[in-house]
């Protein structure tokens, strides 16, 4: 499969556009059901000959030149892609991920209507498409096409139910909030062209990390400007409100789209270009600093919501906080790995929450459920695992990321790094803080969902069931992927056996070493072996005792009590707080009254008087006023008399002899 | 008197003669509201420019030793004869057309062609 990367990718949109056309045939959903998910099965199948085959030679980027795609002036881009470790991992997990929610589907969605079931598919293997060439991509315009292509492919699900205006109104909030994020993303590919003279990833890395010196002030601008654009995809502070929105599409498309793989872009594209932010100690503090306030502002989102698939919203949106904190404290392949088992637990608790919805017909209101272990185990048993492995318990796939990412937050604070250490020390407090809460929220859910008594009424309760095979077998294997994917990043540090991590270590060549000048830069690469063996261990008895804390004060609150009378008490006794949780802070009316009203009001000001005023009235119509008041007036100029105009003309005549004189 | 003794006339007192006429001719048009008083207030205009383009034939055929120099306003004399002519045959039909409207050539009268 080496040197044929581009059928890969292609699958998908042949999938996508076969689909298209099933669709517009009508034709009946087992057709849709093989093309759909067998074009999917066959990109992953090729996707992981090819990296056996990669896993075979020594390290290398892998680069592959099709054609020449733009070629203006000095600046060539190629379509051309590339597999090195980073999109190895990337490739492995993406697909395996998709192809299980393909399969998923096939259950969750069967009560569509023929063609509707056709555009779904339709859309969910375009989206793979946009995916994997955002993945392979081997420079940022290619890179660019996929990042835009899964926004659009967002937008369209989202929008799936698109009778309903909200559900439309919720795709085109996604696809305007990212908007902004990508105009940033676009001027970091001008000013990569301006800097550089090319995007290609191999050419600017290593010129960036050759001359660290001369390229420091430029890699702060491109790091910044690539981070507006990751702010937006993968739904950070100031740019985080369309994610919970999202949730209006089909829950598989939230599992797929809104939480394993698309808003994972943002990190995926701040660890591939991780030698402009290792340059700019500026980018990674910002970087770090808003990881850090999103991982605890969504999380105490977290806490109030009664929508099971808003709170795993506000989740996603917190522990993707804890993917840029991982980032900006110079963990670029902890970022990664936490990518990786947030894409495990977190598709397999959206697919779980959907399996709980469509067993409630569609109720979403998790103080309306309860008491569902009984019914559907099989969705609860990885529905607790995914829940474990989220909130950091020991040995599931969270623990062994999220611990990391502490404890290097942690050494960041405690060696100073870039000289920002009071920041990184205080963002080490907001995680741990954030820890404590997803470990409470979550469970949380687990106990309002499948504990106590059924809140659901009589009638809702005869039709409980647990899903079918379709669904619940991507459901246990993610579960289980949920407690075992942590050991490929098993922390071998703290048994003085570093190989024992493997992704680590498979990652470590894509951060390329930067040229001796660099100092403060280089002091990110060792911070993690700053910090004593003993002092490590602390902090993972500490991130342990937060996440057990958390389960336990949850446990007291919610479980075996359909009354939920202590969490009531609580919310009585803090009204102000409890209101501002249960609103989001508000911060949705906030952008509606900042920005959305004025940029309304503004567009009317064009509308009505620059627009019609201005230009309609007075411009256009009076001009022709104009030319007809000229006429009215001059038109008394013919009096019908021929001797007046005999007498015009002679004397224009007598007048034009007197001028030539 | 033998041609010998005639005194030829300068050509000057020609090219006065024509303005004058011109003069006449103006005045005519502008004055007169009979149509066919202004036809000939036309054609002495016409006639008077002619005068001019013989004054100058016959002025120049002494300085310049080829023929066609001095011809070349006699020609043009033929010009304006055969232009006017055919004016005056356009311009007599409008003028019976406007007497069979209005049973009058008064030319003041035709002025229904206004705002």
């Amino acid at each position: 499969m080496l040197g044929s990367l581009w059928l890969i990718p292609t699958a998908c949109l042949a999938g996508a556009v076969l689909n298209l056309l099933l669709g517009a045939l009508k034709a009946p959903k087992t057709v849709v059901t093989v093309v759909g998910v067998g074009s999917v099965g066959a990109a992953t199948l090729a996707t992981y000959v090819a990296l056996w085959e990669y896993l075979q030679q020594p390290y290398s980027e892998m680069i592959e030149r099709y054609f020449t795609w733009i070629s203006a002036g000095a600046i060539t881009v190629n379509a051309s892609f590339q597999l090195d470790p980073l999109s190895a991992v990337m490739l492995a997990f993406v697909t395996v991920v998709g192809f299980l929610i393909h399969i998923y589907s096939i259950g969750y969605m069967h009560s569509e209507s023929d063609a509707g079931y056709a555009r779904y598919f339709a859309y969910l293997n375009l989206f793979m498409f946009a995916m994997l060439l955002l993945v392979l991509g081997s420079n940022l315009p290619v890179l660019f096409v996929g990042w835009e292509g899964v926004g659009l492919c967002s937008y369209l699900l989202i929008g799936y139910y698109y009778e309903q205006a909200w559900c439309a109104a919720a795709g085109s909030k996604a696809f305007i909030v990212n908007r902004i994020g990508d105009l940033g993303f676009l001027l970091a590919i001008f000013a990569t062209f301006a800097v550089f003279g090319s995007a290609e990833f191999g050419e600017i890395f290593s010129a960036a990390a050759g001359h660290p010196e001369q390229y420091a002030g430029a890699a702060t601008l491109i790091a910044l400007l690539l981070f507006v654009g990751a702010i937006g995809k993968s739904a950070q502070i100031p740019l985080y409100v369309w994610l919970p929105d999202a949730m209006a599409g089909p829950t598989p498309v939230s599992a797929l789209i809104h939480a394993a793989t698309m808003v994972t872009a943002g990190v995926y594209i701040v660890a591939r270009c991780n030698v402009f932010f290792r340059l700019s100690p500026t980018a990674m503090v910002v970087v770090a600093l808003i990881g850090g306030a999103t991982a605890l502002f969504a999380a105490t989102i977290g806490l109030a919501q009664n929508d099971i698939k808003k709170v795993l919203a506000y989740s996603t949106v917190s522990q993707l906080g804890y993917m840029f904190l991982a980032a900006g404290v110079g963990a670029f392949t902890i970022a990664i790995f936490h990518v990786v088992t947030h894409s495990f637990f977190k598709a397999c608790l959206f697919l779980g929450s959907g399996s709980v919805i469509h067993a409630n017909s569609g109720e979403q209101d998790m103080t309306r459920m309860g008491g569902l272990r009984r019914f559907m185990p099989t969705t609860y048993w990885t529905f607790l695992a995914a829940t474990l492995a989220i909130a950091g318990i020991p040995i599931f796939a969270g623990f062994f990321s999220k611990d990391e990412i502490l404890a290097r937050t942690f050494a960041a604070g405690a060696t100073d790094l870039n000289g920002f250490g009071d920041v990184y020390r205080v963002l080490w407090y907001l995680a741990v803080g954030g820890a404590l809460l997803t470990a409470f929220y979550m469970f949380r859910a687990v106990y309002m969902t499948f504990h106590g008594p059924f809140r659901g009424g009589e009638e809702a309760e005869q039709h409980l069931h647990e899903s079918p095979r379709s669904m619940t077998v991507p459901l246990i294997i993610l579960g289980a992927l949920s407690i075992v994917g942590g050991f490929i990043g098993f922390p071998g540090q703290l048994f003085h056996k570093t190989g024992w991590n493997v992704i680590e270590n498979f990652l470590h060549p894509v951060i390329l070493p930067l040229g001796e000048a660099h100092g403060a830069a280089a002091a990110a690469e060792d911070a993690v072996h700053a910090v004593s063996l003993g002092t490590e261990w602390l902090l993972v008895g500490i991130s342990v005792a937060v996440a057990v804390f958390g389960w336990l004060i949850a446990r007291r609150f919610y479980a075996d009590d359909g009354a939920f009378a202590l969490p009531r008490a609580l919310a009585a006794r803090l009204p102000m707080a409890y209101k501002l949780l249960f609103n989001k802070y508000w911060i949705d009316e906030i952008y509606v009254a900042l920005i959305i009203k004025p940029v309304h009001r503004s567009a009317i000001f064009l509308w009505r008087i620059v627009d019609e005023l201005l230009i309609d009235t007075l411009f256009v119509n009076g001009a022709a006023f104009t030319v007809e008041l000229t006429g009215d007036v001059l038109r008394f100029i013919q009096t019908g008399n021929v001797r007046n105009y005999a007498l015009a003309v002679a004397a224009a005549a007598l007048a034009l002899a007197a001028f030539l004189w | 008197m033998t041609p010998a003794d005639m005194v030829p006339v300068p050509y000057t007192w020609v090219l006065a003669l024509s303005a004058f006429l011109f003069a006449i001719g103006v005045v005519g048009v502008l004055l007169r509201r009979n149509g066919i008083a202004i036809f000939l207030s036309l054609e002495i205009m016409l006639n008077s420019a002619n005068l001019a383009f013989a004054a100058f034939a016959y002025r120049f055929a002494g300085r310049h030793a080829t023929v066609a120099a001095a011809l070349d306003g006699q020609i043009f004399i033929f010009f304006v004869i055969a232009v006017a002519a055919a004016e005056a045959a356009v311009g007599l039909a409008l003028f019976i057309v406007l007497h069979r409207l209005k049973d009058s050539i008064d030319v003041d009268r035709a002025n229904i062609l206004r705002w």
